[in-house]
């Protein structure tokens, strides 16, 4: 079986570490913050300019004047700071947020990914992510492994215009977690109930399998 | 006006000089923090051809997505298109001139440029279309493309508080891209939910002090929410 998108978020947030300041991008990333585990402190920092972003507000906390980097209604935790967005990306150019976690459209096995734009049928605009991936060290990718159509996203060169060139190291898809190195590919974990065939049958970029992949532990 | 007060009294003076073909900053980021009024001032006084700098072009029908509506705005320098289909579709029918730019890159920018410094190199677009006809140099090993700085003709700010001198306070995660913005206008014109005696504002919680700050009216805002996502109380 393929990862639900909280078994994503599950597996991502495997990666956290105590007192970690953290980037969650838009989409399955953001459901990071529902799993962090409860013996661990991390701070959530929205580029927007918010660093120790909370839950959804209730009700009647709603403030139009508070929200995250995908617009949404937040809260803050106490201790938490508000800046303008020239802090905010100084914070992440200047390489001071521990780990970044961002979907894509598409990953190649020299780290290279593309995530804002397919030429002629959809423009997003980057937003804040080619500043994400130029200024962390640490990134996960968070995605789909193939298209709805059953192309595969983990590919030998991407086909979309570049969000950033050799900068991802880490992927974790609905079927499987992967490291980026040496221009491969490398199967670290398949998701449970998942076999390597059909990973190795839906990523088109070259892939190093070892003898024995684990499944993924939750 | 006298001396250091900066308030104007209507809508119709704040934006007098804004002539077509003129560059506008703008702060907010999405909805937030919105120079609501003045953008529709600015549609109101009919201009074309403008360049509007800012993160993002409103969405649907809120915010800068007026002045697409109007096709006041030639070209957009923007890091963000999505949520926004006439902004969308403007861009791939090629109605206007988008200038797609890093959000990090885009604030640097405008603080840079508001501080007189004219260009910079940056790691962020390096290798990418973005980097495409740049400047690139080699510090430590890294790769940079040299990034230039933006000014405007107007920037348009929205800030929470000010005292008469223009001294701004900002809220929450309204203050966004509105401090760079106030820095980077030739002419900077804010508008504010209250205006207080010089004085009355605390000086060790300023974010924007006065000397950026031109003209300063009052208004009364919408502050429209784009994603309305609560918890359970």
């Amino acid at each position: 079986m393929s990862l639900s998108r909280d078994q994503l978020a599950m597996r991502v947030a495997q990666e956290l570490s105590d007192g970690y300041y953290v980037n969650l991008g838009i989409g399955i990333p953001t459901l990071v913050a529902n799993f962090v585990p409860k013996n661990m402190k991390v701070m959530l920092q929205s580029e927007n300019g918010l660093l120790g972003m909370g839950p959804f507000p209730t009700e009647d906390e709603i403030d139009a004047d508070l929200i995250n980097a995908g617009k949404q209604t937040v809260t803050m935790v106490p201790g938490a700071s508000l800046f303008s967005s020239a802090d905010s990306f100084a914070m992440i150019r200047g390489g001071h947020v521990d780990l970044t976690v961002l979907g894509a459209f598409e990953v190649d096995v020299q780290g290279n990914i593309a995530s804002y734009m397919i030429p002629g049928k959809l423009i997003k605009g980057m937003g804040g992510a080619m500043d994400l991936v130029a200024g962390a060290d640490n990134i996960i990718v968070t995605m789909t492994h193939a298209s709805k159509h059953g192309e595969s996203k983990l590919l030998q060169k991407c086909n979309l215009p570049l969000t950033g060139a050799e900068c991802i190291k880490k992927v974790v898809t609905d079927l499987a977690y992967l490291e980026i190195s040496e221009g491969k590919f490398w199967l670290k974990e398949r998701a449970p109930g998942v076999s390597v065939d059909e990973i190795v049958k839906l990523t088109a970029g070259e892939l190093v399998v070892p003898e024995v992949v684990p499944e993924m532990e939750f | 006006m006298s001396g250091f007060n900066k308030v104007i009294d209507c809508y119709e003076e704040a934006l007098s000089g804004l002539e077509d073909g003129m560059t506008i900053i703008a702060g907010g980021f999405g909805a937030c923090g919105v120079p609501e009024n003045l953008i529709t001032e600015v549609k109101n006084l009919g201009v074309r051809d403008l360049t509007v700098v800012s993160n993002n072009c409103g969405s649907d029908d809120l915010g800068l997505a007026v002045l697409l509506e109007e096709k006041q705005i030639k070209k957009m320098v923007a890091s963000y298109v999505g949520e926004n289909r006439l902004f969308e579709q403007q861009m791939m029918e090629g109605e206007i001139e988008v200038e797609l730019t890093p959000q990090g890159t885009l604030a640097e920018k405008l603080r840079a440029g508001g501080a007189g410094i004219p260009a910079f190199y940056t790691a962020t677009g390096y290798n990418t279309l973005v980097g495409n006809g740049k400047d690139v140099r080699e510090f430590n090993d890294r790769k940079y493309i040299l990034e230039e700085s933006i000014i405007g003709d107007f920037a348009i700010v929205k800030a929470w508080k000010a005292d008469t001198y223009g001294n701004l306070v900002y809220r929450h995660t309204a203050r966004n891209f509105n401090p760079m913005a106030a820095t980077a206008g030739i002419v900077t014109v804010v508008e504010v939910e209250e205006i207080v005696e010089p004085g009355d504002l605390n000086p060790n919680e300023i974010h924007t002090p006065g000397i950026y700050v031109d003209r300063l009216i009052k208004g009364t805002f919408k502050k429209h929410i784009e994603q309305r996502t609560v918890r359970e109380g």
